[in-house]
């Protein structure tokens, strides 16, 4: 009966494993929930930072952290959709294809950190967008582009073809296919992916230090005018976000409740990224229900 | 004599090196049922959807010869195959409604070959309907959700949807396989119903069907047409002994 | 109607179909001239400092002094390539019987409470930014290593074991579709022989699925050799090759996060962070051509 004992052995041993990793992630937000929830206050969440003193918030960073993620979005749906879309419908099937897909697989496997370097090099230098918003958007479309062809490329892929050959037997053209009747389709598929690219883009660090900048200039709230350099809105001021602000006064925060502060800090970016992934999860089932429903 | 009808010369299609369909010759006359019978993987399918270059989405097939509607062979590279789809609709086995609600399944097609006005819609709509018998059913629920029709009102939904643009030519390609007898006996009822303005050219598996619904009927072997006639001849008098052992059934 | 179709009527939707097929275009074009921009600017900065000012190249392969300010200047990147290498293969050897054991127990033990708990999990794990792995390696794990073992706690072992964590989602992730793919026959003949469930797993499914595993392994290992903050937040960022797993030391991100805001553009010291970004995206190209060629393999 030695094999039935091994095999016992071995089974405890792997539910051990999924126990243990449960517990991982359980111990990872608990610790992280536990010990920042407590310091999160409407007053951290507003409020600017201090270098030396105590009581500092993370409002600016907050700020930028969300307005930097809508700029990206709004650069790289537009671009990743329509790569997507040429990837499954337009791309004949030739050896050029298979490179590109070579290239967009090399281009996600890029770190980031190096996306942040090509960024300070080119779009901080070379185009003399300085560290700013805008750098540091474009560098965040870099690095999310490959993952969003492939979402879209996915929804797509999964369009069942008789859908689109009933459209195209109308007398539509591709085009008119491709965006009326198969997007709409391919949309559970394409949001669910894009929001946890956008969980992604809002926790992500290293490409930012070289492209948005390490740092925040004192930010008017009062002032709307998109041009001016202390005016939130201004797209081209430099921008801490919560993330390099975690980072920053791991390593070089001098106020002495730092520690405090990045756990409060983490624990805001932890909660977003749940909700994200929670939003995401939740909006693909109700969507699917919708889509299939038979009432 | 009044209508569109097609004509196919020579045409052969294939995949990669596999040859589908071999040299075929074919007319279709308008206003008139033409079955297209055979055994599975015989060619009749392929062969129906190169007629509205629907192969065309399919790499590496390659569809050579002639097929003319009036005076014009579509099945050349000039062709503008999107004007030309307009004008022949399709059915598909399965019933493959749109995701979208009854009225903008029918819709969908007019508002975008130009039909803008409401007004004008809404009667496409009504009489596409009425002509698949499908308006008493559906007129009361025109914005519910074409998924939530049964599988034979999907399937004459389709068939709504496709003569809504106004096609001269409907080719259908077992339209009837996938649904219950009841359904199927309503589709061919419509069939016979559109066969007043269409000329229509339909794929089936099931022999009483062709015989039931068409006026010629076309047999269909190896990717060739082995016999090609009237309904009528073709069933009660076959001229090749393979027409007449695949109608007894002693294949396919 | 007696005029042939092509001509019944303005086409609007001929210019449609241009608009959609170069839009389209244009998207995929901007990608390609990202990568190869990203490419040749990494590389152009990363080759002066042999070009431009005449460093070595096997001097910085080898070399175990990195002193940028020193008289003269000593550019030695060993220690960051070692440190990188051993951390993330470290990271790969804690993470892989990790995933393996989840992806048998998503597909093989319970698939029921594997697709209900541990799959949300792991694409949690996935979802956490690499900081808030930092901030928690600094401020659990590096203190819990400075009371256990000797050292302060910081260096390859905790950078290792942050990383670890990072990419169990990615090996995880690759061995499960590889054990959910296996034909179901290939099992079942197994069992039939009376073999049992571990007998099964060993002798048949994971010599059947080894290539996809690798394939996982080997994107886990890419991961943590880009990953770049939550490394430098734990590793220490000594410059040289440590005595122990628990004595600071380097890689290459950290090296080049910490001192790139640092340097002068164009300066030597400079040039020669830019040459270890060319060394880090290098070595990333390998990684994907391994992926390629193991993914070749697994397909036969």
């Amino acid at each position: 009966m030695k094999a039935k004992t091994a095999d016992k052995i071995a089974t405890s041993i792997i539910m051990a494993v999924a126990a243990l990793i449960v517990l991982v992630l359980a111990g990872l937000l608990g610790y992280i929930l536990f010990r920042g929830v407590g310091h999160i206050s409407f007053h951290f969440l507003t409020s600017a930072p201090e270098s030396i003193r105590k009581g500092g918030g993370i409002g600016p960073q907050l700020f930028n952290s969300i307005f930097l993620l809508v700029l990206t979005m709004i650069i790289t749906i537009p671009i990743g959709l329509g790569a997507g879309i040429y990837m499954s419908e337009y791309a004949p099937m030739n050896r050029i294809t298979n490179f590109i897909r070579l290239i967009v697989e090399v281009l996600s496997s890029v770190p980031s950190i190096i996306v942040g370097l090509f960024g300070l090099l080119v779009l901080v230098n070379l185009f003399g967008f300085g560290f700013s918003l805008f750098s540091g958007a474009l560098a965040l479309t870099v690095f999310n582009l490959p993952l969003m062809v492939r979402i879209t490329e996915q929804g797509l892929k999964g369009v069942p073809r008789e859908q689109k050959e009933a459209s195209l037997a109308l007398g539509l053209s591709k085009w008119k296919t491709i965006t009326s009747v198969m997007l709409p389709i391919a949309l559970p598929v394409v949001l669910t992916g894009t929001i946890l690219a956008a969980g992604r883009v809002f926790g992500e660090a290293a490409a930012l230090l070289f492209t948005a900048g390490m740092s925040s200039p004192r930010l008017d709230f009062t002032n709307w005018n998109p041009l001016s350099p202390f005016s939130p809105l201004n797209p081209f001021r430099p921008a801490e976000t919560l993330a390099v602000h975690i980072w920053k006064i791991n390593s070089e925060g001098l106020a002495p409740d730092a520690g405090q502060i990045a756990a409060g800090a983490s624990a805001v970016l932890v909660i977003t990224v749940l909700v994200f992934n929670f939003g995401a999860r939740w909006l693909g089932r109700y969507m699917h229900r919708k889509f299939t429903a038979i009432k | 004599m009044q209508g569109i009808g097609l004509s196919a010369k020579d045409l052969s299609v294939s995949y990669g090196d596999r040859p589908a369909v071999k040299k075929v010759s074919l007319d279709f006359a308008p206003k008139q049922v033409t079955a297209l019978i055979g055994p599975s993987g015989c060619g009749k399918s392929t062969f129906l959807r190169s007629l509205n270059r629907m192969n065309d989405l399919i790499p590496n097939c390659t569809v050579t010869g002639e097929i003319w509607i009036r005076d014009q062979n579509i099945n050349s590279p000039a062709t503008d195959v999107v004007s030309l789809r307009q004008k022949i609709g399709m059915v598909w086995q399965r019933p493959n409604p749109f995701h979208k609600s009854i009225y903008e399944n029918i819709a969908f097609g007019p508002r975008y070959h130009g039909v803008k006005k409401k007004k004008e819609l809404d009667e496409i709509v009504e009489e596409s309907l009425t002509k698949a018998a499908l308006w008493e059913e559906t007129k009361d629920r025109l914005h519910n959700s074409a998924l939530a029709l049964s599988g034979g009102q999907q399937q004459r939904l389709c068939i709504a949807r496709s003569i809504a643009v106004k096609p001269d030519i409907i080719l259908m390609d077992e339209p009837a396989s996938a649904l219950d007898p009841v359904s199927t006996a309503k589709i061919e009822e419509l069939i016979s119903e559109l066969k007043r303005e269409y000329c229509i050219i339909i794929v089936t598996h099931n022999m009483h069907q062709a015989a039931r619904v068409s006026e010629k009927t076309a047999f269909f072997l190896m990717g060739e047409v082995m016999e090609y006639d009237s309904t009528n001849n073709i069933f009660t008098n076959p001229q090749r002994a393979e027409t007449s052992d695949y109608i007894t059934g002693r294949f396919g | 109607m007696s005029q042939s179709l092509d001509r019944q009527k303005a086409k609007p939707h001929l210019a449609e179909e241009w608009v959609g097929k170069i839009y389209t275009f244009l998207c995929i074009l901007f990608l390609i001239t990202t990568i190869f921009s990203i490419v040749y600017f990494v590389a152009s900065k990363g080759l002066s400092t042999f070009i431009v000012n005449h460093v070595n190249v096997i001097d910085l392969l080898t070399g175990l002094k990195w002193l940028p300010d020193g008289e003269p200047a000593l550019f030695g990147a060993l220690p960051f390539i070692f440190g990188s290498f051993s951390t993330s293969i470290l990271a790969a050897c804690l993470a892989a019987p990790l995933g393996f054991c989840a992806a048998v127990f998503m597909v093989e033990i319970s698939p029921k409470f594997g697709r209900k708990y541990l799959q949300p999990v792991i694409e949690l794990l996935a979802g956490i930014p690499s900081v808030v792995y930092g901030f928690v390696g600094l401020s659990v794990i590096v203190p819990f290593f400075r009371d256990v073992f000797p050292g302060q706690g910081i260096g390859i072992a905790a950078g290792a074991l942050v990383l670890s964590i990072m990419i169990l989602p990615t090996i995880t992730t690759i061995a499960t579709d590889a054990l959910a793919a296996l034909p179901k026959g290939l099992k079942e003949g197994s069992y039939a022989l009376g073999s049992t469930r571990w007998q099964t797993i060993y002798r048949i499914v994971l010599p059947t699925t080894l290539p996809a595993l690798m394939t996982g392994i080997v994107l886990g290992i890419a991961r943590a050799f880009g990953e770049a903050l939550a490394v430098q937040m734990v590793i220490g960022n000594a410059p040289h090759i440590p005595r122990s797993l628990f004595e600071s030391a380097s890689t290459l991100t950290s090296a080049i996060t910490l001192s790139m805001g640092n340097t002068a553009m164009g300066s030597l010291a400079n040039n020669a962070l830019w040459s270890l970004a060319l060394i880090l995206m290098l070595m990333t190209f390998v990684f994907v051509f391994i992926v390629r060629f193991l993914e070749g393999r697994s397909k036969l």
